[in-house]
């Protein structure tokens, strides 16, 4: 990892200056409206989230549950593509626009529009629209590893990895050392939207990986829809990652400043 | 997709679950200790001569192994070469899938698991799944398109009476790649007590080497079938049709390494491959990342999946299993494109000529013999997957 990198990704930066309490909000691109993604990206940053991470909308998305996967839906219909994606994030960091989106921004999808796109490419369109990290799920770390991280690292890109109450121990090390930005910490083994509530056992694991005390910062995620569980979240880890919860509200409530600011102070409330 | 992976020498899958450019194992950090788990233990469980005895024992008493191999001898006229039929149709339930449940149950049994998940498309898997669920007492749930529940509905009622619950998917195009990504994410939300029998040769790694072997009865029989009747072990022709390619892989597999007998898959090309409705998936697809491998998939140049189309509920899948898509791109395997239209007059024609009503998906194996140019001499093995009994609606719709 070249150091220039460690100054540049604004990741590095958020977790250097702030390491508690982070809020990280998903949102799917081009959803409920092709042409939503930018405002919900600044609503976001208005409304003061620590971290966005943009859905890149799939056919197939088997890690999601319900409300993710029909927001993808949706967006295809609506016309969403990658390609787009990067032409609707374009500029926005661009100062002088007068309102420049400064927030750490992650794209979050699966790895086969990806590929499509070219792996080289898409790295080099996250650095010229100002992506600083992804997280593809279902692209395995053995192979990001063998085939992939340099190019990653080339454009400046972190590649964030899940683990779960089932990742081996050795498995945890490899991908804290591995890897850089934060680890996502899948709160039990599910699909997203479906966990309901914080068990003891999903404390016990919060309490294991704490103990591990790893390099990386770490960011609870499923199941985080309600300040309860925001607040036990934060008690564990640097902080959560709020997706359904997240869907659901835009549906009902819009993408108005206003909508996004209210959600956002619910969950830290 | 670059210079993914180390290049394979023969058709076997390498460590990492790689054949030639296609295969991985593209999952979700969920599935990975699941996966990881079957990786570790399926080559030494297969080995133990316990389990083999087991498996074979079931295949012979239980599933009425071995199939005969028929000479067809009205269609080897029609047709004008030596054609013999392997009778998978004739396997208890009436399809190839069993042979690969019947071993992915006693390796579930073996590493602990007390619950099964399953998809399935034409029905033929997910009977073969509740039939050995039934057998060994274990908690069955089946995920199948809504489309396909309704045009393979004998499939869903013999489901059901074998005591499984029958889920149906409701999202994208309400079929077999729906039906799978379902069964996946039931996997990830139960990743302990439950394995994921998956049906064809697609899946992560281990999962189409591990179909394979179990489905590779086929060929093993089928040599010395053929020993016995013609005196050679090895035909100029073996024909099978691919949905996903599990009763291809098992007619392929142990001629793989000769090639002087070509390897003849039949795809379902739908309505036509230019029509837009078709399932002809290396005719339509590219390489990508569909269920965890690396294979061949028909998808928008954005690189989203592609809903597929055929009148066979078994080849309405928008890609093949890693293991085709190597055959397909090292030229060993020859794919042929075969239209409903194609299909239906097949699976009459062999009615018939032979008193056989072969399943859809078959027939579309039967119908790729018509494409082939053959002489009198040449002796070829078809593939008789499944009977029709299930599709016996849509061939009503033609009868006249
Ligand atoms: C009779 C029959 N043949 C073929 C298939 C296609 O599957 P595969 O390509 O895995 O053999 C099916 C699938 O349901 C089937 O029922």
């Amino acid at each position: 990892m070249t150091q220039e990198l460690l100054t540049q990704n604004r990741i590095n930066d958020l977790f250097a200056q702030k390491s508690e309490r982070l809020l990280n909000v998903y949102f799917t691109a081009g959803f409920p409206n092709l042409g939503d993604t930018g405002t919900v990206l600044r609503g976001l940053q208005q409304a003061g989230v620590d971290l966005v991470e943009i859905g890149m909308p799939y056919s197939d998305p088997v890690a999601d549950g319900e409300t993710i996967q029909q927001s993808n839906m949706q967006a295809l219909d609506n016309g969403m593509t990658l390609k787009l994606l990067f032409e609707q994030l374009a500029g926005c960091r661009d100062e002088r626009s007068g309102d420049p989106v400064t927030v750490p921004i992650l794209l979050m999808g699966y790895i086969n529009p990806v590929l499509q796109f070219g792996v080289e490419a898409f790295c080099q369109k996250c650095r010229e629209v100002g992506v600083d990290g992804v997280i593809l799920p279902d692209l395995p770390l053995d192979l990001y590893l063998s085939e992939y991280a340099a190019t990653f690292r080339q454009y400046g890109i972190l590649n964030v990895f899940l683990i779960t109450p089932q990742t081996a121990e050795s498995r945890i090390r490899l991908i804290d050392s591995e890897t850089e930005g934060f680890i996502y910490m899948v709160s039990s083994a599910s699909i997203t939207g479906s966990v309901k509530g914080i068990s003891d056992t999903m404390r016990a694991y919060f309490e294991r990986i704490q103990a591990m005390n790893l390099k990386n910062p770490r960011l609870i995620g499923f199941g985080i829809n309600n300040p309860e569980t925001f607040e036990t979240a934060c008690q564990y880890a640097n902080g959560a990652i709020v997706g359904s919860a997240f869907i659901r509200h835009l549906q009902q409530e819009g993408t108005s400043a206003e909508s996004i600011r209210a959600f956002v102070q619910t969950i830290r409330a | 997709m670059e210079q993914l992976i180390e290049q394979a020498t023969s058709f076997e899958v390498s460590d990492k679950g790689f054949y030639g450019n296609f295969g991985g194992a593209f999952i979700p950090e969920m599935l990975y200790p699941n996966v990881e788990e079957l990786r570790q233990n399926y080559r030494q469980i297969m080995a133990d001569p316990a389990f083999q005895a087991e498996f074979y024992a079931l295949l012979t008493d239980y599933v009425g192994r071995p199939t005969p191999l028929f000479l067809a001898k009205r269609l080897s006229e029609d047709i004008g070469a030596t054609i013999y039929l392997k009778r998978e149709d004739l396997c208890h339930t009436g399809a190839h899938k069993v042979n690969n449940t019947i071993g992915q149950i006693l390796m579930a049994q073996r590493l602990g698991k007390k619950r099964i998940v399953a998809e399935t498309g034409a029905g033929q898997h997910g009977v073969a799944t509740a039939t050995v669920c039934a057998l060994m007492g274990l908690e069955c749930i089946v995920y199948m398109g809504s489309i396909d529940m309704e045009r393979q509905k004998p499939n869903v009622d013999r489901m059901r009476m074998l005591g499984a619950i029958v889920v149906p998917a409701t999202s994208g195009s309400q079929t077999l790649k729906d039906a799978t990504n379902e069964a996946m994410r039931h996997w990830i939300n139960n990743p302990v007590d439950t394995h994921y029998i998956i049906g064809s040769v697609v899946g992560p790694h281990p999962y189409p080497d591990m179909v394979a072997r179990f489905q590779s009865v086929i060929s093993e029989e089928t040599r010395r079938q053929l020993l016995d009747k013609e005196g050679r072990e090895t035909p100029d022709y073996v024909v099978a049709c691919v949905g996903g390619g599990s009763n291809a892989a098992g007619a392929f597999f142990h001629y793989l390494n000769e090639p002087s007998v070509k390897l003849v898959a039949a795809e379902a090309a739908g309505q036509g491959i230019a029509t837009g409705h078709s399932a002809a998936t290396t005719a339509l697809g590219k390489p990508g990342v569909l269920h965890g491998s690396r294979t061949i998939l028909m998808q928008t140049d954005d690189g989203q999946v592609t809903e597929p189309y055929s009148i066979s509920a078994g080849l309405d899948y928008p890609g093949i299993g890693p293991l085709h898509a190597h055959l397909f791109e090292s030229g060993r395997g020859h794919f042929h494109s075969i239209t409903d239209e194609q299909a239906v007059r097949a699976g009459f024609k062999l009615s018939k000529l032979e008193g056989i009503i072969p399943a859809l998906e078959s027939a579309h194996a039967l119908a790729a013999l018509e494409e082939l140019s053959m002489t009198k001499d040449d002796v070829v093995v078809v593939c008789l997957s499944g009977r029709g009994d299930k599709d016996l609606s849509t061939y009503t719709k033609y009868l006249d």
